[in-house]
């Protein structure tokens, strides 16, 4: 074969026991970026995996080839392999919180790399460290060198992990994801930083993400995977403008967009005036809150909320969003009763949160209802999903075992999930199911006010619009209201009426959802509605 | 990180004062009176009185605390009752065995788990971690004392590889102070080294699935380099919280192991304490090894801050 690509990857197979990638094909010429676009398990890793040599456990290539500059890489010893990695072919890891050694110091961990690459004189060694942070867009870097991982942001710990890649100065670099565990200001510069370096040195891009946006916005090919299969591959204006595969489709269609669905207002507005006539007409009512913790010792303190007020409408869906840091999850432990407010009243249909009865509290905890972000991490995964389901049930001691069962197949039936999954345990199930019964469990004693906490983050995107649209239903069926924190804008734009927008304890804009997206009055929301990724492309 | 550590030593010192206490009145509570337990059955009264007089033990509990803990201060633990001799000069001849044999033990544990452990890692679900797993189940299954007689019998006895019991100062000569100990530091190291075998395998197992390990042989480094700079030394921060969990244990081994190789070291001198009812001794020797379990407690918590940044910075904030 000839030299003219960087990398080929031809009738590429993998196998872990079965084959769970078939016949993947594509090149990458000198400078070419080109975008492998897939939910989670449809291989993407799979075939980074492969090219590097690093396939976990049992997987090996079971046939076709993987070619980097006509050099056959499948059957390559580990000696020529150990050669090529960061010199020829370097990565930038997905998850930049758990990809840098703990126990060592970042300026350690680049020099590590330089002394693999041959470069042996320390003063080199450490004024190249300091140089290759500083082009990674980190500041001061003589003195942050000698910092460990855990003392930097998610955004620059991806930086050092960028300072790695470049410090081999490869051809070829895999970015796996390199920004999906950023926030999306964050995940802006990064992506853009990376660009420029990548295009400056000319580079070859091999770009991993779930993200049709990002990936139509940065590269020059994009390439669509399903089922360990490439289903599509075009010009990112092509696939992502007409789509030829049903898949595709579902994938574009499914993307997170921010564009308001006027329909659904007037939906859940009526919604709003028929509970009007028995309750008072905010659900939540929060007045200057204010939370400080206090580090132990040297008297530091962190102002989480610094003079918070808000209210929720009944019926209707209020988003909280703000990047991590912003005070927004905070706001749900205090409404939940899981943590106390520094000052400040929270009334929760008309009851202050801050209650100190026993009995009070009980009736607090059946007022508002939680889903949470993890659904691997927040059910019980010795119980029944029937257990799990029921739990709320046995705990505020409401009807008889007979209705309490039935009561648990209604409400799995509310989340669309069969009944005969009642007896499996949640390691059965997917993420999406997992969410759905978090959210069955949060239904099941009849709350007024559900708290779901980043509830869709976690989850693929065509996971993720079906369990907006289930929240959807759910709220025009039962009136349920819901206060929805999250850092995703195109998430609000779909599900909430209303949006607070909040920024280190505080909020900078508040409003009706179309309003706020339409004409957005704070700087900081014209930049979050600036940083989604394929604004442009998505929503012409 | 100074500050780390002192607020350490303080700890520790607040502990073993803490302890003293408990010592000196659990002492008095054991039933039975010490000063009929010297004096024989047969003792007069005056007699008796004469002996509490001069332990002391006639004075309020208050004033004897005082005094003890002045005693420890001054270094002064009494004589003991069986052989008149100072404690504290008892203690400073039998200590340096026992501190010799736990050390040994504690290297020759760290060095065969650690080693057993990693192999038990890289070849997964293959002979060396079958056998590994094997030799750690037997190591933490038979008893110290069952595994030292079997040695004794095949490697002293049978063999004539090993010295069968004795004791040679390591100091004044290393070579034979070491030969003479290895039985005994290996028995008495056997449960701890199944301990951190089993743990290192565990750690090493997760830490070598880590995405930082994964990152590390992605940017092409040496494959011993990822396992010990990558993966073995972020395997040692659970190891050395569970290694230290464990380390009390072997001064308790170190008293039956003491007894089957006839060292003269503190274990020995507690059980000849223990058989003749010595009081003082008895006081002193529980007071010791308070003192070691505190010390090897206080080296782990900074050895831990040590190895793991991420502790010390945030202790460092308290």
């Amino acid at each position: 074969m000839s030299e003219e690509f960087v990398l080929e990857v031809s009738g590429l197979e993998v196998s872990y026991g079965a084959p769970v990638l078939h016949d993947v094909n594509f090149a990458l010429a000198p400078g070419e970026r080109l975008a492998l676009v897939g939910q989670s398990g449809s291989g993407k890793s799979t075939t980074i995996g492969a090219i590097l040599g690093l396939l976990p456990g049992s997987g090996r290539v079971s046939a076709g080839s993987v070619r980097y500059r006509g050099e056959e890489l499948v059957d390559a010893d580990r000696a020529r392999l150990q050669t090529l990695r960061g010199r020829s072919i370097a990565l930038v890891p997905q998850d930049p919180m758990a990809s840098l050694n703990p126990s060592m110091r970042v300026g350690d961990q680049i020099a590590d790399a330089l002394r693999t690459y041959g470069m042996s004189d320390t003063r080199e060694v450490n004024r190249t460290v300091v140089r290759l942070m500083t082009e990674a867009g980190i500041p001061e870097a003589e003195t942050r060198r000698r910092s460990y991982p855990h003392e930097f942001s998610g955004g620059m710990r991806q930086r050092v992990l960028i300072a790695i890649a470049l410090s081999g100065d490869p051809d070829l670099i895999i970015a796996d994801e390199p920004t999906s565990a950023l926030d999306v200001t964050v995940q802006k510069q990064i992506l853009d930083h990376l660009q420029d370096l990548v295009t400056e040195r000319g580079t070859s891009l091999l770009f991993v993400t779930h993200d049709l946006g990002v990936a139509g916005e940065r590269t020059d090919t994009v390439l669509v995977m399903n089922e360990g299969r490439v289903v599509e591959r075009g010009e990112p204006e092509h696939v992502l403008g007409d789509p030829q595969d049903e898949y595709t489709q579902a994938l574009v269609k499914a993307a997170p967009s921010i564009v308001v669905d006027r329909n659904r207002d007037q939906e859940s507005d009526r919604a709003g005036e028929f509970d009007a006539a028995t309750a008072p007409a905010n659900v939540l009512e929060i007045d200057d809150l204010h939370k400080v913790y206090r580090l132990r010792g040297r008297g530091r303190e962190v102002h989480a909320l610094k003079g918070v007020s808000l209210t929720a409408e009944r019926g209707k869906t209020t988003a909280i969003i703000g990047e991590s840091g912003s005070g927004k999850s905070t706001i749900a432990k205090i409404v939940l009763g899981l943590e106390k407010a520094t000052s400040g009243t929270v009334l929760a249909g008309g009851r202050n949160v801050d209650a100190t009865s026993r009995s009070e509290r009980s009736t607090l905890r059946r007022f508002s209802q939680p889903v949470f972000q993890d659904p691997y991490s927040s059910l019980n995964p010795m119980w029944s999903i029937e257990r799990i389901v029921r739990e709320p049930l046995d705990v505020f001691k409401i009807g008889t075992r007979a209705e309490r069962t039935k009561k648990v197949a209604e409400v799995l039936d509310h989340v669309a999930m069969p009944t005969s999954m009642s007896d499996r345990r949640p390691a059965d199930l997917s993420g999406g199911q997992r969410q759905r019964i978090a959210i069955a469990r949060a239904l099941i004693s009849e709350p007024e006010l559900l708290i779901c906490d980043e509830a869709v983050s976690a989850l693929d995107v065509l996971v993720q619009e079906q369990i907006l649209a289930l929240l959807r239903n759910l709220q025009s069926d039962l009136g349920v209201s819901c206060l929805f924190i999250t850092h995703d804008l195109a998430v609000v734009a779909n599900l909430a009426d209303d949006v607070v927008v909040m920024k280190s304890g505080e909020i900078v804009e508040a409003g009706a959802t179309r309003d706020v997206i339409d004409h957005p009055t704070a700087d900081y929301t014209q930049k979050l509605l600036a940083a989604v990724p394929g604004s442009g492309l998505l929503n012409v | 990180m100074t500050r780390f550590v002192l607020t350490k030593i303080l700890h520790a010192i607040i502990t073993f004062v803490l302890s003293g206490i408990v010592i000196f009145f659990g002492v008095r509570l054991l039933p039975g009176d010490p000063a009929l337990a010297m004096a024989g059955e047969e003792a007069t009264p005056e007699r008796l009185d004469a002996i509490r007089a001069d332990l002391g033990l006639d004075q309020p509990l208050l004033v004897q605390f005082l005094k003890f803990l002045g005693s420890i201060v001054a270094g002064d633990l009494g004589d003991s009752t069986r052989t008149g001799l100072p404690v504290t000069s008892m203690i400073a001849t039998t200590l340096p065995v026992t501190l010799w044999l736990a050390l040994y033990a504690i290297v020759v544990a760290v060095v065969v788990g650690i080693a057993l452990g990693m192999l038990a890692e890289r070849y997964r679900g293959k002979w060396p971690e079958i056998g590994s797993n094997f030799i750690a189940l037997l190591g933490l299954s038979v008893p110290n004392f069952w595994l030292g007689l079997l040695a004794i019998l095949a490697l002293a006895v049978s063999l004539g590889w090993f010295p069968a019991s004795g004791y040679v100062d390591v100091l004044s000569d290393p070579i034979r102070g070491i030969y003479y100990l290895t039985l005994p530091a290996v028995i008495l190291g056997t449960s701890l080294a199944a301990v951190i075998t089993r743990q290192t395998r565990a750690s090493m197992i997760e830490t070598m699935g880590t995405d930082y390990v994964r990152m590390a042989r992605a940017k092409g480094l040496s494959r011993p380099r990822v396992l010990f700079r990558y993966g073995l030394r972020n395997s040692l921060i659970v190891l050395v919280t569970i290694v230290g969990l464990q380390l009390g244990g072997l001064i308790s081994g170190a008293v039956v192991t003491e007894r089957i190789f006839a060292l003269p070291g503190i274990g020995k001198l507690t059980l000849d304490a223990v058989f003749s009812r010595d009081y003082p001794v008895i006081q002193a020797v529980v007071l010791v090894i308070t003192a070691s379990y505190i010390l090897i407690n206080l080296a782990v918590d900074i050895l831990y801050s040590v190895i793991n940044p991420q502790i010390r910075v945030s202790e460092d904030a308290s």
